[in-house]
């Protein structure tokens, strides 16, 4: 099995993500330069965070007319797997492959800091080795990661299991006082309906390493491969 | 014939220009006079401060790279460290927003322009008061400057400090540290060499931002009502991410002879800073230069400070290749002139010469010998009789009252607003007393920090300069981190004034007494002078950024209490001194005194104690004592991490001094040690062999933080209390 990360101009979590692969799980990586087209041979595609173009007119919203986005269309649509973290879940939603947008923190500040996520679904390939309600201690690092979706995609989601993660305490407890951003129903993950994409606030290539202080975010790498590679 | 109030107002003065005269040996054309104005100006030639900066040691412990733009460290066989300081002061009083972000754009190419991948930030930074709500408004926009520029760029803010002051009220202080990784082997020099050999500009567009804003506006104090915002630049972090790939995926080819970044002045510095050290000629083509907007003159595209700009020597033969690297990353790369061995910068525009200078002439500023006298002031201000502070006994209610001084405060409000972890590294977050970041590919770490006390600066400049350096090295040495070298940003006031001067003469002579102390070498550095407002001058703040070396980054350690039962040791001593501390000045509204006082012998044997307990992994935690002294240290100790909050009960502080100066005081030399019961032995034996006092004093847990003095308490506050103080203090006093 092969990953591959997408280099956007700007983007500036892809070497921390080919890091985490290569050196940590020793699985094949390469980058991907936005104009390729070329991507059939890889088995799953990780869209990196950062600030593609500047992130200038609206974060995502020039990365998804870059060339490669063409080819993850029908990428996707083969079945193959797709994860966008932070600025990649806003290139995903800006692309139409998952629903919803983005819009400023609540309190229109950038947040870095380590929050709790609790998996909501652990029936997705890239959540399989999570137990039910785990919660994960992974970092934020963003300036939009406010999730908004209407009432009627908001019952969509619910109704297929598309909320994959959602901000929460140690213990578990989702309430308001533990969003950091205002996403609506603290939601911190999602997936597509057909469930091979997901998009992510959070970077789990940042806790990862024992040294971090946490390697919850190895999880979702490790589901990855584990799905991939047990066909499941 | 140029009229003298023409060169005055680009900065030069009659002396100056008659200089000019003699070299050109004919009157200077516009252009050749506006590249004078820069290159002379004291930012960049460093007229007044050159001649005392050759006392600071270029030589250390650690093999040291000494280069034109920045230093470094050589730390492995395959990995340097290059770092540098720098400030951005003025610009950023002008317009805070542009004026940080364009400062840490700067320094950041100032690291990869040696071939460094820029793997770290640290501000220090100085406002007036937090209670007036223009400098809450400078704060709030440097420090959205800061993170809108360092986060778009992907390099990770992991430090610095920030206070807060009446001397700065009208000028801010922001100086901006970036760190960067090399191998030894591809450092890159600032120099053109080999005639024939290409100049290529690579990067943004110039466009008439900046101009003249090393000469006019580094260079000159603010006056009333001075409208100088168009010569502040603007950033584009975007475009800076892309040139720092660019540029090093350019420089791995080896077909670049040498490169410099376009700071202040522009093409004017980096041309003729370039041809003089190569001892070369060039001859410039100034229309193919890429613009932003038509009709610029020549004169504006040489002093244009637009940002995110590089100029390199290439190979000759290669400039294609170098050309498509950049224009890969949607990035200008032309050739813009070529190297000859006329020893002359050529410029021409439409092939008519605008310019011809002796490159050797510019680099060469006529330098100053400013006079210097000790401000007689300092007599009064230094005395203070301990015996009029009148004993204020509600200790509980003061510690707090310092937990919640901007000064003391957690940070988190700003530092939460940068992205401190990008890239992976950063294994101590923010908060603590040094960053610590681990080298990949390695199993050793770096330990970084940024110190200086303007206080004790200003009522003693060279024991405050000293004391800057023994600080620095004591926050490294608390997260296990050996010392190793030093860059430095000297800010002060005007340089014309006797005091000035004698201030920064004697602070150059603290910090170089201190770093042959240590055997730390100055590897880099910046003054910025002329930090003055109508409302006065700026303390002296000679900012010390020092690096350290962890050599098994699992042995990192950081400054809060880890564990309940662990035992408390101080190591250093406590003495009854007030002068120039946090606690006068919050609680007495109160500044004088002398600062602390500074023993090196006993500096040095109290961090060698606490290095060596640490690499011989006996220790919990370490932390320093600085302003607000030992109680306010402790508390930090108890209350830093919200999850995990752990009280403490100190019995053992048997000094028999003033109560107030043994919680408040500001001593040097203090470390507080936590560790568990087994390793007090040992560390005691540490402590004996180094000659450092050595102390227990009590032991972790509960849910309070409870000091006694011999039989009394003297203080007993809940962790809950003091946590919330410290930790909101910020956010309360600036929205």
């Amino acid at each position: 099995m092969k990953f591959g990360v997408v280099v956007f101009p700007g983007s500036n979590c892809d070497q921390d993500c080919f890091y985490v692969i290569k050196n940590i799980l020793n699985k094949p990586v390469e980058y991907l330069w936005h104009q390729s087209t070329e991507i059939n041979n890889f088995d799953c595609i990780i869209l990196p965070g950062g600030f593609s173009y500047g992130d200038y007119l609206r974060a995502g919203a020039i990365a998804r007319f870059s060339p490669i986005m063409r080819s993850i269309y029908d990428f996707v649509e083969k079945g193959k797997l797709v994860i966008g973290i932070c600025n990649g879940f806003q290139i995903l939603l800006e692309a139409g492959l998952l629903s919803g947008a983005m819009i400023r923190n609540e309190n229109c500040r950038f947040i870095c800091k380590y929050v709790y996520i609790r998996v909501e679904n652990t029936n997705t390939p890239f959540t399989n080795l999570c137990k039910t309600n785990q919660v994960l201690k992974i970092p934020i690092a963003h300036n939009e990661g406010n999730y908004y979706i209407d009432t009627e995609g908001l019952e969509e989601l619910k109704k297929n299991n598309q909320i994959v993660f959602r901000y929460c305490d140690k213990s578990g407890e989702v309430s308001k006082i533990h969003n950091p951003n205002g996403a609506i129903d603290n939601i911190s993950g999602i997936i597509n309906k057909k469930g091979n994409v997901l998009g992510l606030m959070p970077h789990p290539e940042r806790s990862s390493e024992k040294l971090l202080s946490s390697t919850d975010g190895l999880l979702i790498f490790k589901s990855i491969i584990n799905w991939i590679e047990n066909k499941l | 014939m140029i009229k003298p109030h023409i060169y005055k107002s680009l900065g030069l003065a009659t002396p100056q220009y008659k200089k000019i005269l003699e070299i050109l040996k004919r009157e200077p054309t516009p252009t050749e006079l506006a590249i004078f104005s820069v290159e002379w100006s004291e930012h960049c030639g460093y007229c007044s401060s050159k001649k005392l900066l050759k006392l600071l040691p270029k030589k250390g412990k650690a093999k040291t790279l000494i280069g034109e733009d920045a230093g470094g460290v050589v730390i492995d066989k395959n990995l340097a460290i290059v770092f540098k300081m720098e400030s951005h002061n003025h610009p950023s009083q002008v317009e805070p927003h542009q004026g940080a972000a364009t400062g840490v754009g700067g320094i950041i190419r100032d690291i990869f322009t040696c071939g460094a991948r820029p793997i770290a930030l640290l501000d220090s930074l100085r406002f007036g008061p937090i209670n007036k709500a223009y400098n809450r408004y400078i704060f709030k926009g440097v420090v959205d400057g800061i993170q809108f520029y360092g986060n778009c760029v992907g390099v990770p803010t992991v430090g610095g400090e920030i206070y807060f002051e009446k001397c700065y009220s009208g000028n801010c202080l922001v100086n901006v540290m970036c760190i960067g990784v090399v191998d030894p082997e591809k450092v890159v020099r600032a120099k053109a060499e080999g005639v024939g050999n290409s100049l290529i500009y690579a990067g943004a567009s110039t466009g008439r931002d900046g101009i003249g804003g090393c000469s006019v506006l580094a260079s000159c104090e603010f006056k009333e009502k001075d409208e100088k915002r168009p010569t502040v630049q603007i950033g584009d972090p975007f475009m800076e991410k892309c040139l720092i790939e660019a540029t090093l995926e350019a420089l791995e080819t080896g077909d670049i002879v040498g490169i410099k970044d376009m700071g202040a002045a522009g093409l004017t510095c980096s041309i003729s800073e370039m041809v003089a050290t190569g001892d070369v000629g060039a001859q410039i083509e100034l229309e193919r230069v890429p613009l932003r907007q038509k009709n610029l003159e020549p004169w504006e595209i040489m002093m244009s400070e637009s940002q995110e700009r590089m100029l390199m020597c290439v190979k000759e033969g290669k400039e294609k290749k170098i050309k498509k690297i950049f224009q890969k990353w949607g990035l200008n790369a032309e050739v813009i002139g070529k190297i000859t061995n006329t020893k002359f910068i050529d410029i021409k525009y439409k092939n008519q010469t605008v310019a011809k200078i002796p490159a050797k002439s510019l680099v060469n500023a006529p330098l100053y010998n400013r006079k210097a006298e000790k401000p007689k002031y300092l007599k009064i201000l230094r005395s203070l009789n301990l015996k009029k502070i009148s004993k204020i006994k509600n200790y509980n209610k003061i510690l707090l009252t310092l937990l919640g001084s901007e000064n003391i405060c957690s940070k988190k409000w700003v530092y939460e607003q940068y992205d401190h972890m990008v890239q992976t590294n950063t294994v101590i977050l923010p908060g603590s007393d040094a960053a610590v970041l681990k080298l990949k590919g390695t199993n050793k770490a770096i330990a970084a920090t940024t110190d200086c006390n303007s206080r004790y600066c200003f009522v003693n400049p060279y024991r405050g300069a000293q004391i800057a350096v023994a600080e620095a090295a004591r926050n490294l040495v608390c997260s296990g981190a050996e010392p190793l070298a030093v860059t430095d940003c000297l800010n002060f006031g005007n340089p014309n004034n006797p005091t000035v001067f004698w201030e920064f003469k004697n602070c150059i002579k603290g910090i170089a007494s201190a770093c042959k102390y240590f055997n730390l070498a100055v590897v880099s550095g910046n003054v910025s002078f002329y930090n003055e407002s109508p409302k006065g001058r700026v303390y002296p703040t000679p900012i010390i950024g020092m690096i350290g070396v962890i050599y098994d980054v699992g042995k990192a350690t950081s400054h809060y209490f880890k564990k309940e039962d662990d035992v408390i040791i101080l190591l250093g001593v406590c003495k009854n001194e007030l002068g120039a501390s946090e606690y006068l000045s919050k609680i007495y509204k109160v500044f004088s005194g002398d600062a602390p006082s500074l023993d090196l012998a006993l500096e040095k044997a109290v961090q060698k104690t606490t290095l060596e307990s640490i690499s011989r992994s006996l220790v919990s935690s370490a932390h320093d004592c600085s302003e607000g002294g030992l109680a306010v240290a402790l508390a930090e100790c108890c209350i830093f991490d919200k999850e995990n909050m752990i009280g403490a009960i100190i019995y053992g502080l048997d000094f028999n001094i003033r109560e107030d100066a043994l919680l408040f005081g500001e001593t040097q030399s203090r470390i507080i040690i936590s560790c568990p019961k087994n390793s007090v032995e040992h560390i005691r034996k540490i402590a004996q062999k180094n000659n450092a006092p050595f102390k227990v004093i009590g032991k972790t847990g509960g849910k309070n933080l409870i000091i006694y003095k011999k039989n009394k308490v003297l203080l007993d506050v809940s962790l809950e209390k003091l946590h919330n103080r410290w930790y909101n203090s910020l956010e309360e006093k600036i929205i």
